[in-house]
């Protein structure tokens, strides 16, 4: 199915996370073991204050663990790195550069044509043509998301993380990026993780979808979503998929 | 609209004196002849040349020295925390307060005014500088760092342009303070430039005419430093600051 | 950053600089500048001969005076011009070209008008409060979201209680900002004005020490009262952006 059989791209081992407060350190995360393949797309999901940005901060090498390890091909990690980028919601499009200049922000190693070349490979690619001198203060929030997917892309990382990319767009424009990132995705292959809270989300575009407590999170389950892209949402496999994600969160799904 | 006021402005000063005779305050024309007579003895180009030099002189040297070391110390708390109390004595003292000290380092001249004007300038800027480096979105920073850069592109290609629309509001804010300044400092301590100017021909046999053309002076000047500095903010890379 | 640190390195830091300072005055055996000690020497007999209490009150008295003023005229007209275009257009240009002008350039026409005491000093900090005022209230006013006021009149509050409860809270933050501001620059002028025009105060006593026996002892003790009260001023009107109920204004 669609479950890539690759390697171990991605290991968390054991992962436990306090923050220090003036009383006591509370527990954010606790114990987290996880695997990730290389080219899966893999959706961390769970409620809001469980930890899981906390996790994607400590894997993209933001934050440190209490306790635990994070280790990528084999390596632990122990701070950002360009070959792995993270997608800030669209927060992180620099508005001191225009749309060109933010694609090319990573860009600097290469020769001056290459450069432009992949710079307007990747605004096409996501559908910003025309924008090239525009700032980010002149985009819709929607096109500002997808200036900061075509950035991280630019650098062909190999693994992308990123934080509830599409929670400030509307319902429109996130299903559009969803397709959007999907048809990278297959175009590329990167790993790719991926935290939300919407579980609806996680189905549609996930191989797997790990879900986290509330807090402490810890892992409660990991579903694996067997159903090949392009998926039909009226699927009867994903309806039991997603109904089973909203039963373990304890969400009747009704209104 | 500007026209149309100023001219209201100056019907109703005109006004004012022919309805009280015996004022000491001259009517509008004869503080335009009154530029005209420092035009013909050469004394207002000398004047203004002077105000300006000391302005851009002290203004420069602060400002200069001001960002960087403003930047580091925000990049740093460390040195924030050594520095801080220093600076917060420090930048309170009215520069005007310095008087006596810069004319004791200095001497009588333009040295002591850049000077006075080099400390209004640079707490200020140190103050801004750092505030604005502590107040980045953190954001910007990790995606900088995400993307390999060491301290120095760090530093090159996000901390300064992102605090460049604040340090800039800086930069007008304090133009404003230093040409406060130095109308102040030409009053007490040296003898030539606008603000002596003033001074010079009230004690000079109150010769108001000339007082006000001086202030005349005074204001179109610093309305013309503060749109020059107005029109930085407007360039594209810097806009953003600045759109709600 | 160590909890230790937090004090060790201003303390050290400060520590340094003293020493520098004493130790400059002592190569350079100078007998004009002061050492630190001297200077504090300096701080007690200004306190026991009484010149302390009264000057700083003098000064206190003057900033205070003028600065309500500034802010009792300033406030309103600025949110005046805020709410209006068409008071904003006939008030606004006569502020653009009258606050270039250095408060204290107007010295010798404060003397004319006020004559010599206390009301031209005022005079001028009054100023040197009012311009920077009416701007911060002016832009205040015209910055409050236009959905504020369609709330308000959804709400079918009249202009008054309009004004009263959604655009005055609404400009506030601006409005402190403003103030702060206000102030700094009175409190720059003040010193500017009792060096020329009054006999008293922590202006005067800078010039009067220097001029009357070169007491640059006293002139640097003054420095320092005027440096300490500008920052408990400055950091009092940041406590009070810092308030609760204002803290919104100053997010981001």
């Amino acid at each position: 199915m669609s479950v890539p059989s690759g390697q171990v791209k991605v290991a968390i081992r054991g992962v436990t996370r306090q923050f220090p407060t003036d009383e006591a350190a509370i527990e954010v995360l606790q114990d987290i073991d996880l695997e990730i393949r290389e080219g899966e797309l893999v959706c961390i999901l769970g409620p809001s204050g469980c930890g899981k940005s906390t996790l994607l901060n400590i894997v993209a090498g933001f934050l440190e663990p209490t306790r635990g390890s994070v280790t990528i091909d084999g390596e632990p990690v122990v701070g950002p790195d360009r070959r792995r980028i993270f997608v800030f919601q669209e927060r992180g499009v620099f508005p001191w550069l225009t749309v060109t200049g933010n694609v090319a922000f990573g860009l600097d190693g290469l020769g001056a044509a290459e450069r432009s070349e992949r710079v307007r490979h990747y605004i096409d690619l996501v559908g910003l043509r025309g924008f090239e001198r525009a700032y980010p203060h002149e985009l819709s929030g929607g096109m500002k998301q997808r200036l900061e997917v075509a950035r991280a892309f630019a650098v062909s990382p190999d693994v992308l993380y990123l934080d509830e990319p599409f929670g400030a767009l509307d319902s429109i424009t996130r299903l559009t990026m969803r397709r959007e990132l999907l048809r990278l995705w297959r175009a590329e292959r990167k790993t790719i993780l991926f935290v939300t809270h919407d579980i609806e989300e996680s189905v549609q575009i996930a191989d797997r979808v790990v879900v986290l407590t509330a807090r402490p999170g810890r892992v409660r389950r990991i579903v694996e979503i067997d159903i090949a892209h392009p998926r039909d949402l009226s699927d009867p496999r994903y309806i039991e998929l997603r109904d089973a994600i909203f039963a373990e969160i304890g969400l009747a799904h009704q209104i | 609209m500007l026209p149309l006021s100023f001219l209201l402005l100056v019907a109703v000063w005109h006004a004012a004196i022919v309805g009280s005779p015996g004022s000491l305050i001259p009517l509008p024309l004869d503080v335009v002849r009154g530029v005209g007579e420092l035009l013909e003895q050469g004394l207002l180009v000398r004047y203004v040349v002077a105000s300006l030099f000391r302005v851009t002189w002290g203004y420069l040297a602060g400002v200069f020295l001001a960002i960087p070391m403003g930047i580091v110390i925000g990049l740093s708390p460390r040195l924030d925390a050594a520095l801080n109390p220093i600076i917060q004595i420090l930048r309170p003292i009215s520069p005007l307060a310095w008087i006596p000290i810069a004319i004791l380092w200095f001497g009588v001249g333009d040295l002591s005014a850049i000077f006075l004007i080099f400390l209004a300038s640079f707490f200020p800027m140190v103050v801004t500088s750092a505030q604005a480096v502590q107040q980045i979105d953190p954001v910007f920073l990790h995606a900088g760092r995400n993307f390999g850069l060491t301290k120095r592109r760090l530093i090159h290609r996000i901390v300064v342009p992102a605090v460049l629309p604040r340090i800039l509001v800086g930069l007008r804010i304090t133009l404003g303070v230093a040409w406060l300044v130095v109308v102040a400092a030409e009053m007490i301590a040296v003898s030539s430039g606008l603000g002596f100017l003033i001074v010079d021909a009230r004690n000079a046999g109150d010769r108001y005419d000339l007082v006000i053309a001086g202030m005349v002076m005074i204001g179109l000047i610093g309305l013309g430093l503060d749109m020059a500095m107005r029109r930085l903010e407007q360039l594209p890379s810097t806009r953003w600051g600045f759109a709600r | 950053m160590r909890r230790w640190e937090r004090f060790a390195l201003p303390l050290t830091a400060s520590a340094c600089l003293l020493a520098v300072w004493s130790l400059a005055v002592h190569v350079t055996a100078t007998d004009i500048f002061p050492s630190p000690l001297a200077v504090a020497q300096g701080i007690g007999e200004l306190f026991r001969r009484g010149i302390l209490v009264s000057y700083v009150v003098d000064s206190m008295r003057r900033v205070a005076i003028g600065f309500a003023l500034a802010s009792l005229f300033a406030i309103p007209i600025g949110m005046l011009c805020g709410w209006s275009r068409s008071i904003n257009a006939a008030v606004n240009p006569l502020v653009q070209a009258l606050r270039p002008i250095s408060p204290i350039a107007w010295m010798p026409l404060a003397v004319i008008w006020f004559g010599i005491g206390e009301a031209a000093p005022v005079f001028l900090i009054f100023l040197g409060g009012f311009f920077p005022l009416v701007l911060a209230a002016n832009n205040g006013v015209r910055n409050v979201p236009e959905i504020h006021l369609r709330a308000a009149a959804n709400f079918g509050l009249s202009t008054f209680a309009t004004l009263r409860r959604v655009v005055f809270p609404a400009a506030v933050p601006n409005i402190l900002i403003g103030l702060r501001i206000s102030l700094g620059v009175s409190w720059l002028v003040l010193v500017a004005a009792e060096m020329i025009a009054v006999d008293s105060g922590l202006g005067y006593l800078i010039i009067d020490a220097r001029n009357a026996g070169k007491r640059y002892d006293l002139v640097v003790a003054g420095m320092l009262l005027i440096g300490t009260i500008g920052l408990i001023l400055d950091s009092s009107l940041r406590r009070l952006e810092r308030a609760r109920i204002f803290r919104w204004g100053f997010r981001g």
